[in-house]
């Protein structure tokens, strides 16, 4: 472990010379888990054992590549056709190092580690389940005093950085921040209940140690137990469409006093949230609330202009569903109406019922109608979208 | 009048000219003269998408091409090099080597040969046709799943993904009608004495991939039909909601991708402790070993699939039993590794380009074989897992130990095939320019995963920006070097200094007996090994 540690510094000691400020890292980053750093060591050490055995091969080879060459003349033994005892005897020899190998020196602390890892229930103090749909990740505290706590997280890097030649200066966490951040308390397991919406996603902090895949219509589980205080980032890492490379994961490990802050801070925010529902919104207000939703949501793919990208993501400006009507006769909302189409979604169009709450499904229509390039005249309350909710 | 006709039938090497000679030939030389023709023109198509995707790469920021098209680009680009660079490039070697090895005088099955090869270039049509209809405004391109096809998200794709799924039937097709000939010729029309123990190794490590085709395609082919009647007839093999799997997929998926690694090695596996003992001047060591060796690595390879998707969630002693039987498979590797170096330890070795680009085969294959043994531990694998690190890995294990090991193939053989001498000093540069700046394209990508940079990802986070850039420049020296290989093999079929029959001072085995090139029907005389 050591040697690695050695030889990991003076490698890292090396582009300091030719790149005074550039950012390499050489090694997984600091782990902050009891699984990323095990794993951490188990990395290390199967690294080590692999370089030794990489280099004594190496070096093996190189001097016969020096010593018996033809430029110095060197004559080729005769070897005389070993007999099928001797051979196997010598071509067993490798094969017993790499059983010792395989599974004594790495197979048993693989074993542990793997115990460990999906070991996900002892003395979980606390379930979270994360939700990942296109391209986003939405997360649940699914018990204890944050029970009820639901929020989506969406990336927040300013949309003209991420697009097509920009040019201008980037923020320092490019692609890693996010609007919301996922609160854990230090130092408590906490049990990761793991699901998709539409296709695979892989919820990934590489200083948490900890990746699984996120299956549509199923609950895959892992853990983490932050025992540092600190803001850690990670990536989606199953490829889930053009919006892949969008949906980072934020989170923010704290102190449990302030942990327990936040809940209640969060909980008076959703309890602000759902009351706007009950009241009634003037055409404005739900157009000026809509449009950052709408750029938040759903430009991704219908484009800020709402010209879409078709024919895989059709226009909104024109569009029928837009324009037609919401509701029929009897108040009941229309299929395949403008707010079927938000609330449950169609083919590659995610279902938003979930994702959004009534005010922001009720604000996002009202400006989809009024605005880009619409104007229908309609507006849509959040009380009525509640109603079509049950 | 009657003597013309008794000489022509004697050598029956009457054969259309022009266009039609291609077309209907059933020569076993003519066809895998085409599959390597072929090879080497998706091998550039393939290589130009990568281009594009490392030049989008080479700094943060979206500068090039949208994240729609980039996605679309990285799993063509890998289903183009497996499908229609390394598996056809192996195949064409099998053509034209197999026959003369064994002495035979053609394929058992020739026109089914020629029907195997002729299937290859509609599918490489159907694989790239959607970027040109999506010009047109037709669908909105090709597969952009990645070459794995994981539902959902390729039942979600759009038409990209039917013309992948066809592509990959004809492809498949193709590939267990190669092999059932090769299978068939190899039982069948084997010289007299040659037994199989006897057999080149070359031939040895084809017969194992073969069957491993054979086995495995079918898999491949059930899996994605079922895709397809997901996407348009109505069924839910992958879907919950209708009681499916989307995990499924991938062990289907994988019980025929695991295997195909192998597939794509073994023919490499045999040709070089070829070139080996030929360099060296020195019988190979070892040859029962590294025989059984493939046989132990074709009935594993079978058993390991799900160590490429260890974070999808499996039961612990699912987890366990896939880590240690993939790393079971390093046993007979290293007695391979054992017999190869073995072989020129002692020997008298002179450094011609073949038995370059088998050294620097060799080591480049040892980092991905090693760094294979470290993605098998679950634990560090979810760290590993859809990171740059595994970009790396395959690399040295697909372009190091596949491409680079063809290479060795090509130089080795070419002038037994075209009858003349390559610039040997071209090929010296081509070897050194390709081996440095493959290790400055991937080296920096072991780094990279390390650091928590996932693939498959169209613009990434600030502190990933130097090494790409690195990486970037670095495949872009690749991607030009090899235009000193088609060079080189250009020139060499067109003339240069005349082979021998031997063509190499210590090459051994019935392909040196004939003349360079040899005659259009092999062995009109059967020879014998005692």
């Amino acid at each position: 472990m050591r040697g690695f540690t050695k030889i990991s510094l003076a490698l890292s000691a090396m582009p300091a010379s030719f790149a005074a400020h550039a950012d390499y890292a050489w090694n997984f980053p600091e782990p902050v888990t009891p699984m990323a750093l095990d794993t951490l060591h188990v990395h290390n050490k199967f690294m080590l054992i692999t370089m030794v055995i990489f280099f004594v091969v190496l070096a093996i080879m190189i001097y016969s590549i020096f010593a018996h060459r033809k430029s110095k003349n060197f004559k080729a033994v005769k070897d005389k056709t070993p007999s099928t005892a001797m051979e196997i005897f010598w071509t067993l020899v490798p094969f017993a190092i790499l059983l010792l190998i395989d599974f004594v020196i790495m197979g048993i602390p693989a074993y542990h580690s793997v115990i460990m890892m999906e070991d996900t229930r002892d003395k979980a103090t606390m379930v979270v389940k994360v939700t990942g749909s296109q391209w986003r990740w939405q997360y649940e505290y699914l018990d204890g005093d944050a029970k009820g706590i639901k929020f989506v997280s969406n990336l927040s890097t300013p949309k003209e950085q991420t697009d097509k030649g920009y040019q201008g200066k980037k923020d320092e966490q490019y692609l890693l921040e996010v609007d919301n951040r996922l609160v854990l308390p230090v130092g408590e397991k906490v049990r990761i209940l793991m699901t998709a919406t539409d296709v695979m996603h892989n919820w990934w902090v590489p200083q948490f140690g900890s990746s699984r895949l996120a299956v549509p219509g199923f609950l895959r589980e892992t853990w983490v137990q932050v025992d540092k205080a600190g803001t850690y980032r990670g990536q989606c890492k199953e490829l889930c469409g053009k919006g892949h490379g969008y949906m980072p994961v934020v989170v923010d490990a704290v102190p449990m006093e302030e942990y327990k802050a936040w809940v209640v801070a969060k909980k008076e925010e959703m309890a602000k949230a759902s009351a706007g529902a009950d009241k009634e919104w003037t055409k404005d207000a739900l157009i000026a609330e809509g449009k950052g939703v709408y750029e938040k949501n759903c430009a991704v793919c219908h484009q800020v202009s709402g010209a879409g990208l078709p024919p895989a993501f059709p226009a909104l400006t024109g569009s029928k569903v837009a324009l037609g009507p919401i509701f029929d006769a009897d108040g009941k909302y229309l299929k395949d109406g403008h707010l079927d189409r938000v609330l449950n979604g169609i083919r590659v169009m995610p279902g938003w019922k979930a994702l959004l709450n009534d005010t922001e499904i009720a604000a996002v229509i009202t400006y989809e109608r009024n605005a880009l390039g619409n104007s229908v005249g309609d507006v849509l309350q959040p009380a009525q979208v509640k109603a079509a909710r049950q | 009048m009657s003597t013309t006709t008794v000489a022509h039938h004697d050598d029956h090497a009457e054969h259309p000219t022009g266009i039609m000679r291609w077309l209907t030939t059933t020569n076993h030389k003519d066809i895998g003269t085409m599959y390597l023709t072929f090879s080497l023109i998706m091998f550039f198509v393939g290589g130009a998408m990568i281009l594009a995707i490392r030049a989008e790469l080479f700094q943060p920021g979206l500068q090039l091409i949208n994240p729609e098209f980039f996605n679309q680009l990285i799993g063509v680009h890998a289903l183009i090099m497996i499908f229609a660079a390394l598996m056809p490039a192996a195949t064409g070697f099998a053509n034209w080597m197999i026959p003369l090895q064994i002495g035979a005088p053609d394929m058992a099955l020739p026109r089914l040969n020629n029907w195997g090869f002729w299937l290859l270039p509609p599918s490489a049509i159907l694989l790239t046709l959607p970027f040109t209809l999506a010009m047109f405004g037709i669908g909105d391109g090709a597969l952009a799943t990645g070459w794995t096809f994981y539902p959902p998200l390729s039942v979600q794709g759009g038409i990209g993904v039917d013309f992948a799924i066809f592509a990959v039937h004809l492809l498949g097709i193709s590939s267990v009608l190669g092999s059932i000939n090769i299978i068939v010729t190899l039982f069948n029309m084997r010289a007299p004495g040659m037994t199989l123990m006897k057999m080149p190794l070359f031939a040895w490590g084809w017969l194992i991939t073969a069957f491993l085709l054979v086995a495995t395609i079918p898999v491949l082919a059930g899996a994605v039909t079922m895709l397809l009647t997901d996407r348009h007839f109505g069924t839910h093999f992958f879907d919950a909601a209708g009681g499916g799997d989307p995990v499924m997929f991938q062990h289907l998926f994988w019980f025929f991708g695991h295997p195909e690694v192998y597939i794509l090695l073994l023919p490499v596996w045999g040709f070089i402790p070829q070139i080996l003992e030929t360099f060296s001047r020195k019988p190979m060591y070892g040859y029962k070993a590294q025989v059984y060796s493939f046989w132990a690595i074709g009935a594993l390879s079978v058993v390991v699939w799900a160590h490429h998707f260890f974070t999808s969630g499996m039961p612990v002693p699912a987890l366990l039993y896939f880590m240690y039987s993939t790393m079971a498979i390093s046993l007979p590797l290293a007695v391979m590794f054992f017999c190869w170096i073995k072989t020129m330890w002692k020997g008298s070795m002179s450094f011609e380009t073949p038995m370059l680009f088998t050294v620097g085969w060799i080591i480049l294959f040892g980092i991905g074989g090693l760094t294979g043994l470290v993605l098998a531990d679950v634990a560090a694998d979810a760290q590993y897992h859809n990171s740059y690190f595994v970009v790396a890995h395959f690399h040295y294990t697909l372009f190091a130990g596949g491409i680079m090991g063809i290479m060795a193939g090509v130089y080795f053989w070419l002038p037994k095939m075209t009858g003349h001498m390559y610039n040997e000093k071209l090929g010296k540069i081509h070897f050194w320019l390709t081996a440095i700046s493959f290790n400055l394209t991937f080296i920096p990508q072991f780094f990279l995963g390390l650091a928590g940079m996932p693939r498959r990802i169209p613009d990434y986070a600030l502190q990933f920006a130097e090494f790409n850039m690195i990486s970037s420049i670095a495949a872009f020296v690749l991607g030009l070097s090899q235009l000193l290989f088609v060079y080189n093999i250009v020139s060499c079929v067109k003339g240069g200094k005349k082979a021998t029959d031997q063509v190499w001072e210590g090459a051994k085995g019935l392909e040196w007996t004939l003349p360079s090139p040899p005659p259009y029907h092999s062995f009109t005389e059967q020879p014998t090994v005692k």
